[in-house]
């Protein structure tokens, strides 16, 4: 059997690889779970933390799964934090007021929004981040059957509100 | 049209991610800086780090940026992001040098690249003073080995940032070209820029 060396050297790729790779997806992914208001500073704080982190990191395997658990927890983060503190002004436009500017219809992204935060957070790993089941768990730090039933009763309540 | 599909399809109206390299630099993470660069001598690719300039690659002449961004990677840091206003003072000597209104760099040097012989044929040769020339065996000389100007001439030959350190300025003794990273074109081009007279026409 060959010898294997005892910590095997991860060759990391240039860190801006990963931000081109998967900047705009992790940017889409922040706007469908903290809004549009949250998304800039959260998203800055999710490549912030991963940069950080980034020369320790042991398993360059698949950085896409690792970057949206950074910014998952940044999510999670922001919307706890949100709760505890006043409404942020900068929400209201996502409704139209006559005269002023309207925030991009986002059409059904905007229903994904108003779904609870395990539901919109599972169908945005699922269906922006392209994440599997194994990824969604890990993500959110549940049981791969959580994150199915997640997903799956996100899609059941977005059907009877959508498709009618 | 399948909820799904929808999903996949859409997803919320996209705008353009904010910029991160301030955020980056304001963090104290920001390990490489670099930008590429149009200049008369071609694309260049320019990284520096907090505590200078560390590579200036020429891309139109055989180095590829992915490769030299890899090689920055694992031999500085993975830490590594494009940030161009970090190297607007890179490019304004740069420019300023080429349009021969800078006779010399006052961008701090990142040597972490180099060692040993090399490192000191390349600090020899950054003493050469702006429109002269000096020869591989004087620099192999004042790097401290007389005989070792083959050494010196592969030291020259990757000499992570050419131009600032001016491996340009080496002729061969007799009075030829010798060899350049970039092409003899280009080593051409930059004594005429620094307005020197002595090379032989071919």
């Amino acid at each position: 059997m060959p010898r294997r060396r005892v910590s095997p050297a991860v060759s990391l790729p240039p860190f801006q690889q990963l931000l081109d790779a998967h900047g705009r997806d992790v940017h889409r992914y922040l706007i469908a779970t903290v809004g549009r208001t949250d998304a800039d500073d959260c998203y800055q704080e999710t490549w912030v933390a991963a940069l950080r982190a980034y020369p320790r990191l042991r398993d360059a395997s698949n950085l896409r799964s690792w970057i949206f658990t950074v910014a998952h927890r940044k999510a999670i983060d922001h919307i706890r934090a949100r709760r505890r503190g006043p409404v942020a002004v900068g929400d209201v436009p996502d409704i139209p007021v006559d005269g002023a500017p309207t925030a991009p219809d986002d059409g059904l992204w905007d229903r994904v929004r108003a779904l609870p935060d395990k539901q919109r957070t599972a169908l945005a790993l699922r269906y922006l981040a392209d994440a599997g089941y194994d990824e969604i768990s890990t993500a959110m730090g549940t049981s791969e059957d959580a994150a199915r039933r997640n997903v799956h009763e996100a899609l059941k309540r977005l059907r009877t509100e959508y498709q009618r | 049209m399948n909820i799904e599909t929808e999903l996949r399809r859409t997803g919320p109206h996209p705008q353009a991610p904010p910029e991160l390299s301030e955020a980056a630099a304001a963090a104290g993470l920001l390990d490489v800086a670099y930008a590429t660069f149009d200049s008369p001598v071609g694309t260049l690719l320019v990284a520096v780090t907090p505590r200078g300039l560390v590579r200036l690659a020429y891309l139109d002449a055989g180095e590829d940026e992915a490769i030299v961004l890899e090689q920055l990677a694992a031999s500085v840091s993975p830490r590594v992001l494009a940030a161009p206003r970090r190297l607007d003072e890179s490019r304004r000597e740069l420019d300023q040098y080429f349009a021969g209104r800078r006779r010399q760099f006052d961008l701090p040097l990142d040597w972490q690249l180099t060692r040993g012989f090399a490192r000191r044929v390349l600090e020899a040769t950054a003493r050469i003073p702006y429109g002269s020339t000096s020869t591989y065996r004087q620099v192999a000389t004042a790097a401290g080995s007389e005989r070792a100007f083959r050494a010196a001439g592969n030291a020259l030959g990757s000499n992570p940032v050419p131009i600032v350190v001016p491996c340009h300025r080496i002729l061969h003794s007799a009075g030829g070209l010798g060899g350049y990273t970039g092409g003899l074109e280009r080593k051409r081009m930059l004594l005429g820029v620094e307005g020197y007279s002595g090379l032989k026409q071919p």
